[in-house]
């Protein structure tokens, strides 16, 4: 007994001594002080991490300091799994990002979040937020999802200085685009860099790619009722979306690499190419967060507007925008939860993070000044200017539709000889997912 | 916060394993409470009370409730009967999803055991028994979000990028794309488990291999074996019991292994297994009755193996 | 007794010198353990290179590229994660939730051990194959109903919620090796014992735990392991908040939502790691051959 004391003895004064530094370095919380109108505290899980959640922090710790609320704060990358268990468990967050309006949809569909219809004044939402906004928060007529947050998915990127280099230009239209990418090709470099990988989530920059497609080739009416499950994958719309991206994408004269790079390649270093020296390839297709990438890969070579800079996806038969966002629910009806929810709508939360930097901005309140750089500013004028904007189809889906599309991708470019078993299987996913 | 830390360091260190030992000490008193001759009738339910009292909360009871839960529907509203059953049975990946749990419980488990075995009387004969031992063991102690991130510097297919392909790019061979064609994929992750669990096998060996008497082993060398014989006649038998326990604990990571899948492949590619069906269905498809169904499909995949263990125990009873 | 036994092991005996201890009849064992672990050690070093390496280059070149000029190695990873302003809470909450969620189920298990190797009662080979049943529950579907429990005792957020969570856990492994352990020990010990006057639980005390430590030890080992390494429990049973969570929360969070950061995984697993090597180390002096026989002799 007593040599086990003796371990035992040295370890706890160690434990001692590490509780006594770490209560010395104690500081009140943010929300400790304030006015304290409402008091109490707040729970809120999303999957902002590291910068991102310094940013979200800086964006709602105005409204914590001036209702004196405590937020407890948890972050979590595996959202769907944390979420969902925690609602089955008894335990949810008073407010959450949600994963996409796919998931808000089943939460919603399971009672499991709160109406918005009294929290929030809809007729102030809808003098800032385009009509497309509030049909994408609602589920089953019901309006319970806020989008914070957006990004526009379809820009395509290049290399100004390697395009001087090698002469080319930015294209005007679709056939332009051809051309260039037919021209890079005889040149001996394959044109595109496609980065497929990204884990449990693999292949969904391929779903951005179709959607592009889908809306430019059959337009907005094909791709809603795409998404919302009334047009078959078999049908010649969404075919011919997966061919043109395959044309490309499944093609080794046009892919880096060829077909097994884009399948292996990480999504974030789907763009390392252009910065090469020579360019082992000169175009990528990306929403606009992969800048983010650029300057963390390349921090000495990475500029912008001079190494790297986007050009819209063009139109083809129809011209429009595909746009992502992130979105926030209320699981618990409490005055802080009610009071955070009216907070978030509002220009001057969202103002915060997108000065920042890495957000735009669903608010029409948002000034484009507020935009700290050139090619965010220009993404949110395309967003703006957009003739249609669509929400991201994959991240509309029910989960199961939505994850079977990202597998097709990886299936598809890696077989594309089997495109019908894949479009087949598809549709019966479709068959039992959309149920409900 | 400070009051409190201090408070539950001395919880931590001191009152916890002092209440696990209380509650020994205890049992002999509530057993003064009983007739003497009842006694030894009582005891091993007072030894078991507490184990059972956490198996039974923690694992019996929701295995129950996933029992019902695969009777149910999706979200649990009403029963249907054995349609998740069936459903499952027909859906189009489920039966590779069996042959990869299959491929799973064959070659990681067969190898794990026995690396673990050689490793283990290897190391037992030379001086730096412990480092051997910590190599192997280290890759377990590397969290798997870090152990993710390993394996695809090994496996890139860039390659400027994937350890692997720049080795056989040494030898000419073009890069391969590991983790995408099945079954090769499944094998390249069986080989990422197998590099995280022999440590742990080989751990445990070892200390089954320390309870060997070094006078037996001895006295059968001064009878004129060799080591070889040595190995086969005396130790193997002696180290049976631990390769069973071992053996079988490995065949069960095999059925449940899913951070490696996941992280690696997601899934795709056809690396599903149980544990990554099981995932998907939950928390992708949000069908819980379903997902409740793969997971009993793994409880009766280890029938098999109780099987073998109730007749390991029929015949250590037999001979103690 | 048995403590003399524990400290004193006998030396190590040569166990080939029976065939004579020339050093080239043991060179293909050395070259087979050393191989073994070069093949093992590959991985883990790439890892170790690349945890010194710039963010940029481990993010677009290969980890044996750190040894071509020029050489670029910084600690910057080391220090981005350790200046982290949760790292020091979370490292103390971490030893705050392993300690308990390995001692506890390693007495607990002890006992149900004891139990099923040295007493007699009905049912004892059904209840024991149920143990071993138990081990193949998947976490993921033992999750809600727990956290539905853990939340109506209002236990949700606390340290308890998870020490109880890890002991349902880790039981089945641990009543499993143990009782394979108890039940190789001598039964003439434990009759002697009895005709001496001790009680059951004075034998468990004073025999069966101490000629276990071997099997205890590893046990220890791969429990603080387990644990330490947990996040998934963690996060649903005691929650991410500052104040309560982990070395693996705090770590997870490295990564932001698009998984960029991950290359500071490179370091933020070394730094993770440490304790669960230097409990691996601290054990090891347990891992000594003869506690039976000195025991028994004694």
């Amino acid at each position: 007994m007593t040599r086990t004391f003796k371990y035992i003895a040295p370890l706890a004064v160690l434990m001692l001594v590490l509780a006594a530094c770490d209560a010395g370095d104690e500081s009140p919380g943010p929300g400790a002080s304030g006015d304290g109108e409402l008091g109490g505290e707040i729970s809120i899980i999303a999957v902002y991490a590291d910068a991102e959640q310094e940013a979200f922090m800086s964006m709602i710790e105005p409204w914590a300091e001036e209702h004196g609320v405590q937020i407890n704060y948890e972050s979590t990358r595996d959202i769907n799994a944390v979420l969902t268990t925690r609602l089955a468990g008894g335990n949810p967050p008073d407010i959450a990002g949600l994963p996409g309006p796919g998931q808000m949809a089943e939460f919603a569909r399971n009672d499991q979040l709160v109406a918005l219809d009294d929290v929030i004044d809809l007729d102030t939402y809808r003098e800032n937020y385009s009509d497309a906004w509030i049909e994408l928060g609602s589920a089953d007529g019901e309006f319970v999802g806020i989008f914070t947050k957006n990004s526009v998915k379809g820009g395509i990127w290049y290399n100004p200085a390697a395009f001087e280099d090698a002469g080319y230009e930015v294209p005007e239209d679709f056939a332009g685009l051809e051309a260039l990418v037919e021209q890079i090709a005889e040149d001996g470099t394959p044109p595109w860099g496609i980065g497929l990988e990204n884990a449990a989530a693999s292949g969904w920059p391929g779903t951005d790619w179709i959607e592009d497609f889908m809306l430019r080739q059959s337009g907005p009416d094909a791709y809603n009722q795409w998404w919302q499950g009334e047009l078959a994958w078999t049908s010649d719309e969404v075919r011919s979306a997966f061919e043109a991206f395959g044309a490309w994408a499944a093609d080794e004269t046009y892919v880096a690499g060829g077909p097994n790079s884009a399948l292996n390649t990480a999504f974030g270093n789907g763009g390392d190419c252009l910065f090469e020296d020579p360019p082992e390839c000169y175009l990528h297709h990306q929403a606009s967060f992969i800048t983010s990438f650029f300057e963390d890969n390349f921090p000495d070579v990475a500029e912008s507007g001079v190494t790297y800079d986007f050009f819209m996806m063009p139109g083809i038969e129809y011209d429009g925008v595909v746009a992502g966002g992130d979105l926030f629910g209320m699981f618990n009806d409490t005055p802080q939860a009610r009071s955070l929810m009216q907070y978030l709508v509002t220009p001057e939360a969202q103002q915060i993070w997108v000065e920042i930097g890495g957000a735009l901005s669903p608010n029409k309140g948002v000034s484009l000044d507020a935009y700290p750089d050139e090619i965010s500013r220009r993404s949110a004028e395309a967003l703006i200017n957009a003739e249609t904007v669509v929400f991201d189809a994959s991240d509309l889906m029910p989960t199961e539709m939505n994850a079977a599309f990202w597998s097709a991708v990886l299936d598809y470019v890696q077989n594309p000889d089997n495109l019908d078993s894949i479009l087949e299987n598809l549709d019966a996913v479709q068959e039992d997912s959309y149920g409900g | 916060m400070d009051f409190g830390t201090v408070l539950m360091a001395i919880i931590v260190v001191i009152g916890v394993p002092a209440a696990t030992v209380g509650y020994a000490l205890l049992t002999e008193r509530l057993l003064k409470l009983v007739r003497p001759q009842r006694r030894a009738a009582v005891r091993p339910w007072l030894w078991l009370l507490p184990g059972f009292a956490f198996l039974g909360l923690y694992l019996i009871y929701p295995t129950i409730n996933t029992l019902i839960l695969s009777f149910q529907n999706s979200n649990s509203t009403e029963f249907v009967g054995v349609e998740n059953y069936a459903t499952l049975l027909n859906q189009g990946g489920f039966w590779q999803t069996m042959l990869n749990t299959g491929l799973w419980i064959v070659f990681f488990a067969a190898v794990v055991v026995l690396l673990g075995i050689l490793i283990a009387v290897l190391a037992d004969r030379v001086r730096y028994e412990t480092a051997v031992k910590a190599l192997v063991f280290l890759p377990l102690a590397i969290s798997f979000v870090a152990a993710g991130v390993i394996w695809n510097f090994m496996y890139d297919f860039d390659p400027d990028r994937g350890t692997v392909n720049a080795i056989v790019g040494i030898a000419g061979v073009e890069p391969q794309s590991w983790l995408t064609e099945w079954p090769r994929n499944t094998f390249m992750l069986i080989i990422v488990g197998i590099w995280m669990w022999v440590g742990f096998a080989t751990v445990i060996l070892s200390a089954g291999l320390k309870g060997i008497s070094t006078e037996l082993l001895e006295a059968a060398r001064m009878d004129g074996a060799n080591e070889l014989q040595v190995f086969f006649r005396i130790i193997l038998p002696l180290l049976a019991p631990t390769i069973a326990v071992v053996a079988t604990t490995i065949v069960i990571t095999a059925l449940k292994t899913f951070d490696i899948i996941y992280v690696m492949t997601g899934g795709n590619f056809g690396t599903n297994n149980l544990a990554t069906l099981f995932y998907a269905e939950r928390f992708r498809a949000f069908d819980a009755g379903t997902a409740a169904a793969v997971a009993i499909i793994l409880l009766l995949a280890i029938i098999p193996v109780m099987l073998f263990n109730i007749r390991r125990f029929q015949a250590q009873e037999a001979i103690r | 007794m048995t403590g003399d036994a524990r400290v004193d092991a006998p030396p190590r005996v040569d166990t080939l010198a029976g065939s004579g201890p020339k050093w080239y009849n043991r060179l293909p064992l050395h070259v087979a353990l050393i191989l073994i672990s070069m093949i093992w050690l590959l991985p883990t070093v790439a890892l170790l290179v690349s945890s010194f390496r710039p963010s940029s280059e481990i993010l677009t070149t290969g980890w044996w590229n750190a040894f071509t000029l020029p050489f670029q190695f910084t600690l910057d990873n080391y220090q981005e994660v350790l200046s982290r302003d949760n790292m020091g809470t979370s490292f103390l909450n971490s030893l705050f939730i392993t300690i308990p969620a390995t001692v506890i189920p390693i007495m607990v298990a002890a006992f149900a051990a004891y139990a099923f190797a040295w007493m007699e009662f009905p049912g004892r080979n059904v209840l024991f194959i149920l143990v071993v049943g138990l081990l193949v529950v998947p976490l993921q579907s033992a999750l809600i109903p727990v956290l539905q429990f853990t939340t109506n005792i209002g236990l949700t957020g606390t340290f308890p919620a998870v020490w109880l969570a890890h002991t349902g856990f880790g039981l089945p492994f641990a009543i499993f090796l143990l009782r394979n352990f108890f039940g190789a020990l001598p039964r003439e010990m434990f009759e002697s014992a009895y005709l001496d006057g001790a009680s059951p639980t004075t034998a468990f005390f004073r025999l069966v735990l101490p000629l276990s430590v071997p099997a205890i030890a590893s046990l220890v080992i791969f429990q603080f392991m387990f644990v330490w390494n947990d996040l998934l429990v963690a996060l649903i049973l005691v929650g991410g908040t500052q104040d309560v969570a982990p070395m693996t929360v705090t770590i997870a969070n490295l990564v932001n939502s698009l998984g960029q950061g991950w290359d500071r995984l490179t370091a933020a697993a070394f730094i993770s790691m440490a304790l669960p090597l230097v409990v691996f180390f601290s054990l090891q002096r347990y891992f000594v051959r003869g506690i039976l026989g000195g025991s028994v002799k004694g």
